[in-house]
């Protein structure tokens, strides 16, 4: 059994842009904003970064393929810069190569920016798939977008446990009236505003049985992490108990969810597992206890739904009971979203595993103003990418 | 004994009204109301003459195995490639043998009668015990045109062999001739035509009596003697007539089926021939007769056997399968004959490769996959290391064909999103009866159709156009059996 990750890296400092349609901004804007509010955050200097890895998903979005972009932008002078690109986990794939770089010993601090601009491709919603999987792949597979994709996952959901669709339509309002409520305390969210169930439920189809609200927003944004050791990160700030790495986990489809008869289609399988894997590297028994806070990827209601089953907080089927009880809103047992989440900051795919785990620092340093939670000890951070049939799962725990 | 041995037809689901299209076009051409009645068959927006003629043809081989295929010739006149065998798609398509013969049989509305006799003409000879025609045709006429509303979109299938004849062919007469009825240039999408009643006078009128006279002669055939013939001429009343010229009785002629589908082009002559077989009885003689640059007329007689072919829809079974499309509007979108704002979506195309295609080809146009042979997990696409996590086994594999299993759907959606000509774009999971999983589009339904545990069937279908390039992109498509 490998020791893990567990408290053998800790956050010096963090940054985040405001997100939204930043049309007055390039991606050199956002990467610089993100960064220099992290390098103040952690109190050093440049010529301390010793590696960095950028994450960015499409290079169509003024960034390119390599990660020559970052070290360029930021006159990073001469270290290793490298690119990662894993759908939706990018942000979460560029911190664990920074995290793993520290706790292998290869460096004592690191850089993890994931950056996208979005607003820039001129679409609503993200851009076509195009190649994504690949030259065969692109010859069968469906004509679909995200929000379709997801929305498979709504109708097996309701065919598995025999819910309705209003009944399933009504929980999943909640779950996006429940993250518009806590975006409204978040002044670098790009949606503040808070919307009702109703608006929710009556909001225009984007794929059935998804409506708009249902559906995250597209924006720019840029996040930083700046990652080192605990005992230099106890030296550089002293006052301070820094915020540990508790776990870092992915898990990537085998194929066998969607070729192999056997996926129930209302959950997520690498969600599970990623999930599982990190709640074993943290030493976490009962998550649902154990648990202060997470920032899950809701990029579409129903993915928040089955997320709370994937990772075994709510039981499997009964995920709408906690949604009920108020469980995971910011004055519940597990707050889920506090800042947001994706349905308010929109998903600029490279940031927004680094923005979720600026949350949690935020939180965990007590430093979230109005929507402050109340003592954290643990938060969770989960990036979900591709299909639900065929994805990319990261799961990320920090805590003090 | 030489003849056809199967059959197969394939009209589109959906039909227009000619009322919807007067309506719509009438104040501009007002004497079309002349023609407006009933309904025509329109193509969906993903279907195309190849994806219909693959259609019929897998009707056909309910009638007959596979493997028994030693060709396929391809007859229409809408093409989508003018160089690039569309027969050698449509083979791949119905995954038959790779020692085929095929050919595309093209620009003349007679060449589905002329593939016929020239499949015949091989299996007489000896070379071949069975030879696919499939003809299809999906022909524009100009908006407000009388031929936009005589013209349908359909296909049909005759297998042509030695065994096994369902009806028993007997000979065959042509007349050939350069007489321009209408024309489309190169590059031209829709029909130009001469005058209507010069086609019908000197046209019509005079080569079908003609080519049906030289048949009976030829045959020493007693026009009493004929029970059914098939012609086609979209002037109504002309078409009862013709074959009474000849003697034949005004009850044997088939009826054009302008009301229910329309002129099928190149296809129309297999069309009504398919819709009379599904009619015939033992000891009927047909005539199956073509119009377009001269005739083909060939006489069939029925065997006992037509009552051992199970399982074939025809044209009787697709005529009944049927969805109306309206508004006018959306007919002539599906068909690309208004400018549309596609939305970034719709613009989007990529390249396709076309070694990554020939690679995969029997996945992507005969939907086959893999089935290991250690655990007998059928499995699509096609794996090298079986997907099944209890098994893993390498290279274990034998191919698996899904095209022609049922499925049941297992999730959908429909999506406002994704660019479709018919939104909202629907998609889902079907499992196939006996394993395996696929997640594609559907066609041919509406969300409001669709319930998770539906049966399912699979249809080749053109999965997208590349204008840029010019390409036809192909693969299947989830059609809900909707009961």
């Amino acid at each position: 059994m490998p020791s893990g990750i567990k408290d053998k890296v800790a956050i010096l400092g963090m940054g985040c842009t405001k997100f939204g349609e930043r049309w007055d901004m390039s991606e050199e804007d956002l990467i610089v904003e993100a960064y220099l509010e992290a390098m103040e955050d952690a109190g050093i200097e440049k010529k301390d970064i010793e590696a960095s890895w950028f994450g960015s998903c499409f290079d169509e979005v003024n960034v390119g393929k390599s990660a020559i972009t970052l070290p360029m932008t930021l006159k990073l002078p001469f270290i290793g810069a490298t690119r990662v690109e894993n759908f939706c986990a990018s942000g979460t794939e560029a911190f664990r190569g920074a995290v793993y770089a520290v706790a292998a010993g290869a460096c004592d601090i690191a850089l993890a920016l994931g950056a996208e601009k979005l607003k820039d491709t001129g679409y609503g919603g993200l851009p076509d798939f195009g190649t994504a999987m690949g030259t065969f792949f692109r010859l069968f597979m469906p004509n679909a977008t995200a929000p379709g994709s997801f929305a498979l996952m709504a109708t097996g959901y309701m065919a598995k446990y025999g819910v309705s669709p209003d009944d399933l339509k009504t929980a999943l309002a909640k779950i996006s009236a429940k993250s518009h409520a806590n975006g409204a305390l978040n002044p670098k969210a790009h949606l503040q505003k808070a919307v009702t169930v109703d608006q929710v439920m009556n909001a225009p189809m984007i794929a059935w049985p998804l409506g708009l609200f249902d559906c995250c927003g597209v924006s720019d944004g840029a996040a930083a992490a700046i990652v080192t050791t605990p005992e230099i990160a106890k030296k550089l700030k002293p006052n301070t108990d820094p915020v540990l790495v508790k776990a870092l986990q992915i898990a990537i489809t085998s194929g066998e969810e969607m070729w192999y008869t056997d996926w129930d289609g209302a959950h997520v399988e690498t969600t599970y597992r990623a999930g599982q894997k990190a709640f074993a590297e943290a030493g976490i028994k009962k998550p649902r206890e154990e648990l202060s806070m997470m920032e899950v990827h809701d990029c579409f209601s129903i993915t928040e739904l089955a997320t709370y089953e994937d990772l075994q907080i709510s039981p499997r089927g009964k995920a709408i009971d906690d949604i009920n009880d108020g469980f995971y809103e910011l004055s519940g047992k597990i707050p889920c979203q506090p800042d947001g989440g994706l349905k308010c900051f929109g998903h600029p795919i490279g940031a927004s595993g680094i923005r979720m785990l600026y949350e949690m620092y935020l939180q965990l340093n007590g430093r979230a103003g109005d929507r402050q939670i109340k003592d954290p000890k643990l938060g969770l951070t989960h990036n979900l990418g591709g299909f639900p049939a065929m994805s990319v799962c990261s799961v990320a725990i920090v805590g003090k | 004994m030489v003849g056809i041995t199967s059959f197969g037809g394939y009209i589109p689901r959906y039909r227009i009204n000619r009322g919807t299209i007067f309506g719509a076009m009438g104040w501009f051409n007002p004497v079309t109301i002349a023609v407006a009645r009933g309904e025509k068959s329109v193509a969906n927006y993903d279907e195309d003459s190849l994806s219909m003629a693959v259609a019929a043809g897998i009707d056909a081989l309910n009638g007959i195995g596979r493997d028994k295929i030693d060709g396929i010739y391809l007859a229409s006149t809408t093409l989508p490639y003018k160089e690039r065998s569309c027969a050698a798609i449509a083979a791949a398509a119905l995954d038959l043998r790779e020692d085929v013969r095929v050919a595309d049989f093209t620009e003349a509305v007679k060449s589905g009668t002329t593939a016929t006799i020239a499949a015949l003409d091989a299996v007489k000879a000896g070379e071949a015990n069975n030879i696919m025609v499939s003809a299809a045709d999906y022909r524009m006429g100009r908006m407000g045109s009388m031929v936009e509303q005589f013209y349908g979109d359909g296909a049909a299938c005759l297998v042509l062999g030695n065994k096994d004849v369902v009806a028993e062919f007997k000979g065959s007469y042509s007349v050939s001739f350069d007489f321009v009825d209408h024309f489309r240039s190169e590059d031209a999408p829709f029909d130009r035509t001469w005058e209507e009643r010069w086609i019908r006078d000197m046209g019509y009128s005079k080569f079908i009596p003609q080519v049906l006279k030289g048949l009976l002669e030829k045959t020493k055939t007693k026009p009493e003697a004929i029970n059914r013939v098939v012609y086609p001429c979209y002037f109504g009343r002309d078409h009862g007539k013709l074959a009474t010229l000849v003697g034949i009785s005004a009850e044997a002629i088939h009826p054009n089926m302008h009301d229910v589908c329309g002129d099928t082009g190149t296809a129309h002559p297999l069309v009504m021939m398919v819709s009379a077989l599904q009619e015939a009885k033992p000891g009927d003689k047909i005539i199956m007769a073509s119009f377009g640059s001269g005739c083909d007329a060939l006489l069939f007689e029925v065997t006992d056997n037509i009552k051992k072919l199970k399982g074939i829809s025809g044209i009787k079974g697709s005529l009944e399968y049927k969805a109306d499309l309206a508004p006018y509007e959306k007919y002539a979108v599906f068909r690309d004959i208004i400018p549309m704002e596609l939305g970034i979506r719709g613009e989007d195309s990529a390249w396709t490769a076309f070694s990554t295609l020939w690679r995969k080809r029997k996945a992507v146009f005969g939907l086959v996959g893999t089935k290991c042979t250690e655990c007998n997990t059928p499995q699509f696409p096609p794996q090298r290391i079986c997907v099944n996590p209890d098994c893993g086994a390498v290279d274990k594999t034998e191919d698996y064909r899904f095209s022609d299993k049922e499925g049941t759907l297992f999730s959908y959606t429909g999506d406002m999103l994704a660019f479709s000509f018919d939104p909202p774009q629907v998609y889902g999971i079907t499992r196939f009866k006996g394993g395996g999983t696929l997640w594609t589009d559907l066609t041919d339904c509406k969300i409001e159709d669709l319930k998770v545990g539906m049966k399912t069937k699979m249809s080749f279908r053109r999965k997208y156009y590349d204008p840029k390039r010019g390409i036809s992109g192909y693969f299947w498509k989830i059609v809900p059996v909707i009961e």
